[in-house]
């Protein structure tokens, strides 16, 4: 979103990483969407900003995949609040997507660190 | 489990637990209440965007936005009512036109015959050089039958008129002899009693009959006891048998009422060159048209050889029965459908670039619009909503349109030609033709929503902002839209072109030389077979008491009777020889004519060598003929006919002729054939039962004819009169002319709208243009052009156009008569007058569209032009 632009080190996500990154952030255990948003970002050392909007379809889209499931239930300092957690579908898909992103940034990597200078390509 | 869809509130719910959950956290990180709060909320960005793509995503705003535009559309529909008007009318006649031609087409060409298995059915007969179908003979028939191996079976039909004797008197009817397993070949039965049995047919079979629905229901009243009952044709009794269903129609034999099995024959029929009989077959199953083909005419040869006919050219021929009943109306009907196709296409056309022209005034709007969020894909809904709505009703009006259409044809074609085409029953609005309407309706939604579409998708949104209704704005439209008009120009030509051939056609064929004079002359049928007059004296008294008495009428001049009137078929063929010539079976097929004295000078036919007949040339004189200038021309090239005797074949009865007159050609013939060659003999030397009067009246031939009538019922009331009719309606009611009339008035009313759309849409276009440059105008004006200068630039842009479509109209309009020339008679596809004249039409309309808006141009002041911005 155009408001956050002035935070500069932040990175947009990927389209599509958002969803692996919510796979993992559900492994360790059921978790609601602030929850969620604030793990990528803590785990992330706080360079991936989570546009919220973009987090809760997500969400929504997962669970119509039934890549994870959701309840609602009560957070440690009792808020209602809709926990996600990771379905055996989700768990198969979550390994699936990790080695298809080694192989991506293992790819990536080769290419990039091949180019001597990337002004060259200009001229 | 969960439902399957979470709720709107559900969501609400979840997103108000999370800025809980963040401000919470917030807090614990130290931040008071109210601060907290505020964080959590902006961290979280836009809520309500987030609620929103929760909302689209729920596809239930598909349906949400489709009500949306389609109350926006009406709105905007309601809000232009010229344009609207006009959109749906235009697209009504584009569409009504193309579904009503589609009925005909439909019906004639698409519609299977309505016999088992029709496309097995096949028109079995000979052929010959002159026509690819030539009838048979009986003898041959027969062999025909008991050699081939391509044909589970084959019958012969052909056509013979009774009198009916009713208590009103001696009625002409017309029956059908056909052979025993005519209506098994079919596949039709009965609907009520039987079919023929297997030996009625053999000579010396008994006197059945089996009626057509319509005998039985205006003769019999529809009563079952019809089975059993008499009826008396040319004063034998026949016994009903059976009763066809309501749904038989057989075209070739038109209306016939009585069908009899052929089981009495003349001496002429039983004869191997006497052909008066049309075949039909069934193929087996698994045996195409071309080994059939090849076996019959193996078969024909085999026979010509065993039996020593020694004419060099009969043949056989097999074509698919239904190529028989429509082959005639299909090159018309398909270029009809063609006409009326691109009439669609010159309607759709213009309400596209209507719709363009108001989308472009729309710019502003859609400008807002997309700047208020609405995405490229709703804005694009829209148009296809409004595309969809349009086309909507623009179909509903065209299938109204069709309706009305096809009811008023249907009526146009007269009875006896109708008769010919049972098809046309079928004409109407039913399954086929609302498909072909939905299918319509489509294409054109899609194209008039794909019209603004493809411009949205060449523009920034923002400009339509930026610079409101001005300068570069007009560009893209005017390209877009002069494109459109130049299409729209060249089609109309097309139209007009393929009209004005279509009507010089008419005109040729109305203006053949006739070789008589068609005016105030009257004609009627006459039958005498059922009076006294047995013998041939007696015969010659009637004819000469029918002249006298018809000739004495006040405002009669003259009258003649003659065995068939000009202008109808060259039918009543004979075939002759020259005595002293070597003969060997050649076909000198040549038109036969049995005229009494009267009947040649009444038509005002030219004598150019020799006499007419006169009353002395009767049955104790020497046989003369008076013969036409093609037989002369053909048969005595460079001689003097007169005195040159033609042999043939009269009654049974080997007949010499001597010639006595060299009558100009008079047309015995349809008018689109070459008239052949023709020979005149002596009613009163060969007298026939059945012949047709002509009447040279002073006056309208018109009212004349219930006086001839009632003469001729006070002459003998048993003489049976019909067909009274003009000479002239005789001529205009023949297939020809009536075909030729069709095509030419419909393709002339196609072209006639096509030419209004197209300048319509050229002043549109200028007009629009002029709209859009008038500050451009002002600022010219103000630099000191002059008014006759304003005046070119405009003529100029519309020139280019007007000139555009007239070539590429002139040009595809040769491509399209070069395939519709089968309808075209007397003229050529490039007849420059045609062409010159569309050229010279289509120029003038354009000036006259392209003047208006030229001269609101050259009027602008300038002050005004400038200030106005």
């Amino acid at each position: 979103m155009a408001t956050q632009k002035s935070v500069d080190d932040r990175i947009a996500l990927l389209q599509g990483t958002l969803d692996l990154l919510i796979l993992k952030t559900l492994v360790l255990g059921p978790c609601h969407g602030q929850g969620v948003a604030r793990l990528i970002q803590r785990r992330s050392e706080e360079v991936f900003f989570v546009d919220h909007g973009s987090l809760y379809l997500a969400l929504q889209r997962l669970e119509e995949k039934k890549w994870i499931s959701a309840k609602w239930g009560v957070s440690e300092n009792n808020r209602k609040a809709r926990f996600y957690s990771l379905t055996a579908k989700g768990r198969e898909q979550l390994v699936e997507k990790t080695s298809e992103w080694a192989r991506l940034t293992k790819a990536m990597g080769l290419i990039l660190s091949n180019q001597v200078d990337p002004s060259v390509e200009e001229a | 489990m969960f439902k399957r869809k979470r709720s709107t509130d559900d969501f609400a719910e979840e997103i108000k637990a999370h800025l809980e959950l963040e401000a919470d956290e917030l807090k614990r990180e130290g931040l008071s209440e109210d601060e907290a709060r505020r964080k959590a909320r902006l961290e979280f960005g836009n809520v309500r965007a987030a609620h929103e793509r929760f909302y689209l995503k729920n596809r239930v705003a598909g349906l949400d936005h489709l009500a949306q535009d389609m109350k926006f559309a009406i709105r905007q529909l309601v809000k232009n009512p010229g344009f609207s008007i006009t959109a749906i009318l235009v697209l009504a006649l584009g569409i009504g036109a193309c579904v009503a031609i589609f009925g005909f087409v439909d019906a004639a060409l698409l519609e299977p015959l309505p016999f088992a298995n029709p496309d097995r059915l096949m028109s079995v007969n000979e052929s010959s050089v002159e026509s690819p179908r030539w009838p048979l003979s009986y003898p041959d028939y027969l062999d025909w039958q008991r050699l081939n191996k391509s044909f589970t079976s084959l019958d012969v039909y052909g056509g013979r008129g009774y009198l009916l004797r009713t208590p009103s008197g001696a009625e002409p009817v017309h029956g059908e002899r056909v052979s025993g397993s005519f209506f098994q070949t079919l596949g039709v039965h009965p609907m009520l009693g039987r079919d023929f049995y297997p030996g009625e047919n053999r000579p010396g079979g008994p006197n059945v009959v089996i009626l057509s629905y319509g005998a039985w229901l205006n003769r019999f009243g529809a009563r079952d006891d019809a089975i059993g009952q008499t009826v008396d044709l040319d004063k034998e009794a026949y016994t009903v048998i059976g009763v066809l269903p309501r749904e038989f129609s057989f075209a070739p034999s038109g209306d016939a009422e009585f069908w009899v099995p052929l089981n009495n024959f003349s001496f002429h029929e039983k004869s191997r060159t006497f052909y008066n009989f049309w075949g039909i077959g069934r193929l087996h199953d698994g045996v195409t048209i071309q080994t059939a083909l090849a076996e019959m005419k193996a078969i024909a040869e085999q026979l010509k050889r065993q039996y020593g006919i020694t004419g060099p050219e009969l043949s056989a021929s097999v074509v698919p029965l239904s190529e028989i009943i429509v082959g005639d109306v299909r090159p018309i009907l398909l270029t009809l459908l063609g006409g009326a196709g691109l009439l669609l296409l010159i309607a759709c056309v213009n309400v596209g670039s209507l719709v363009l022209a108001r989308s472009e005034s729309r710019r502003r709007e859609i400008a807002v619009r997309g700047a208020l969020g609405a995405t490229r894909a709703r804005l694009m809904y829209q148009f296809v909503t409004e595309g969809l709505l349009l086309a909507g009703f623009g179909s509903l009006g065209g299938v109204m349109v069709a309706g009305v259409i096809m009811k008023f044809l249907g009526h146009l074609v007269p009875k006896d030609m109708a008769l010919n085409m049972p098809f046309l029953g079928g004409v109407g609005l039913n399954a086929h033709t609302g498909t072909f309407a939905a299918v319509m309706a489509l294409m054109v939604s899609l194209l008039l929503a794909a019209t603004p579409i493809w411009q949205l998708s060449f523009r920034e949104l923002r400009d339509g902002l930026a610079d409101g209704d001005r300068g570069a704005a007009g560009r893209l439209w005017r390209r877009l839209g002069a494109n459109l008009v130049v299409v729209e120009l060249a089609v109309a030509v097309v139209l007009l072109a393929g009209a004005g051939l279509l009507g010089k056609s008419l005109y040729r064929l109305l203006h053949v030389p006739l070789g008589f004079d068609p005016n105030h002359l009257a004609t009627a049928q006459v039958n005498t077979s059922g009076t006294v007059s047995k013998n041939d004296e007696q015969t010659v008294v009637l004819y000469r008491e029918i002249v006298r008495r018809v000739s004495r009428l006040p405002g009669v001049e003259s009258a003649g009777m003659t065995s068939m009137l000009p202008v109808q078929c060259n039918c009543a063929i004979d075939r002759i020889h020259f005595p002293g010539r070597p003969y060997h079976g050649q076909h000198n097929d040549v038109d036969e004519r049995h005229v009494s004295a009267e009947y040649l000078p009444t038509l005002k036919a030219r004598l150019l060598r020799g006499r007419f007949f006169t009353e002395a040339d009767n049955s104790s004189s020497p046989g003369v003929a008076v013969i036409n200038q093609a037989l002369a021309k053909k048969y005595f090239p460079g001689e003097d006919p007169i005195g040159r005797r033609i042999a043939n074949d009269e009654g049974g009865n080997p007949s010499i002729w001597e010639i006595v007159g060299v009558v100009d050609d008079v047309r015995e013939g349809p008018l689109d054939v070459e008239t052949w060659p023709a020979e005149y003999f002596p009613i009163n030397q060969t007298r026939e039962h059945y012949f047709s009067l002509a009447v040279r009246t002073g006056q309208d031939a018109g009212t004349l004819l219930p006086v001839v009538v009632n003469t001729l019922h006070q002459i003998d009331a048993e003489l049976s009169v019909s067909d009274e009719a003009t000479m002239n309606e005789k001529i205009d009611g023949t297939q020809t002319a009536l075909l030729h009339r069709f095509s030419a008035w419909l393709v002339g009313g196609f072209a006639a709208l096509a030419l209004i759309l197209g300048v319509v849409g050229l002043y549109g276009v200028i007009a629009y243009s002029v709209n859009q440059r008038t500050r451009e105008i002002g600022v010219r004006m103000a630099l000191g052009a002059q008014r006759s200068s304003v005046y070119r630039l405009i003529m100029r842009q519309a020139a280019w156009l007007a000139v555009a479509g007239l070539a590429i109209g002139l040009v595809c309009s040769v491509g399209t008569s070069v395939l519709t020339r089968k309808l075209l008679f007397g003229v050529q596809a490039w007849d420059g007058m045609t062409l010159g004249g569309v050229a010279v039409l289509l120029g003038l309309a354009s000036a006259v569209a392209s003047f208006l808006p030229a001269r609101r141009a050259a009027s602008v002041n300038p002050v005004e032009a400038l200030r106005a911005e």
